[in-house]
């Protein structure tokens, strides 16, 4: 009888209300896989302002839907990977109150050579903000109020040659 | 037939409801959307047409002609704004 069990991949997918190690979790896509020459990663941040005006923003919450949005990330990933030749992709994001300066999202891929990372890392960062199912509120001096989508991140995914409209 | 329905950011603030079980007629998403609409009030106001409004089912983005059946899982939600 095979006592044999598959190697521990990290996850890819992670929605947490904590904090990431951006050297950490990098250290962990690679791996000891020999074949890696390129990382690509995008972290994402809290801004304290909108429209330019320092302090305009003094918290953020972020809502989600739990199930759906793993499960249209780890599909992101599927299409990504039927696009670019990478070797794998993690992708965090934090959900809860976050305050200026916190980290929201983490994207990192590896690959053998830096194109195919860049594009797979920027075509899962427009993807997931007009797809995935999250849901910023700002807190404000003049109180909450949820985010606007905006017309440019349809703009970016449409780029990709992906038709699907978030307005 | 029944249906779980849940609703998420600015439009289960308004409705004032996270999830509620649907008795319906519906086959569609559209449809659906229809007899939310009207019921009036917040429904009317926030599924409303001509609003930016996404719909999934069963945790899948769909549009007014994607096919609903007894036990889905239906969602209304704005515009997805994360990343």
């Amino acid at each position: 009888m095979s006592t044999m069990t598959p190697p521990v991949r990290p996850a890819r997918v992670c929605i947490q209300t904590l904090d990431f190690d951006v050297s950490a979790e990098l250290a962990a896509l690679r791996g000891q896989d020999p074949r890696v020459g390129a990382v690509c990663s995008f972290v994402g941040t809290v801004r304290d302002r909108t429209a330019g005006t320092p302090g305009s923003i003094s918290s953020m919450e972020l809502e989600h839907y739990p199930g759906m949005t793993e499960a249209s990330i780890e599909a992101m990933i599927d299409e990504a990977h039927q696009r670019f030749d990478f070797f794998g992709a993690r992708v965090i994001h934090r959900i809860g109150v976050l305050q200026p300066l916190d980290q929201i999202v983490l994207v990192a891929v590896t690959s053998a050579h830096r194109g195919e990372s860049f594009q797979a890392c920027e075509f899962l960062m427009d993807y997931l903000k007009t797809q995935a199912p999250f849901w910023k509120k700002e807190q404000t001096p003049e109180g909450a109020r949820w985010v606007d989508a905006r017309v440019s991140d349809d703009a970016a995914l449409a780029k990709w040659g992906v038709a699907s409209s978030n307005l | 037939m029944k249906m779980t329905v849940k609703y998420f950011a600015s439009i289960r603030e308004s409705i004032g409801c996270a999830a509620e079980a649907v008795e319906t007629g519906a086959l569609t998403l559209g449809e659906l959307r229809d007899e939310l609409i009207a019921r009036g009030g917040a429904y009317a106001d926030s599924l409303a047409r001509g609003r930016a409004v996404r719909m999934a089912v069963d945790q899948v983005m769909g549009t007014d002609t994607t096919a609903v059946r007894d036990g889905t899982e239906v969602a209304f939600f704005p515009p997805v704004t994360g990343g």
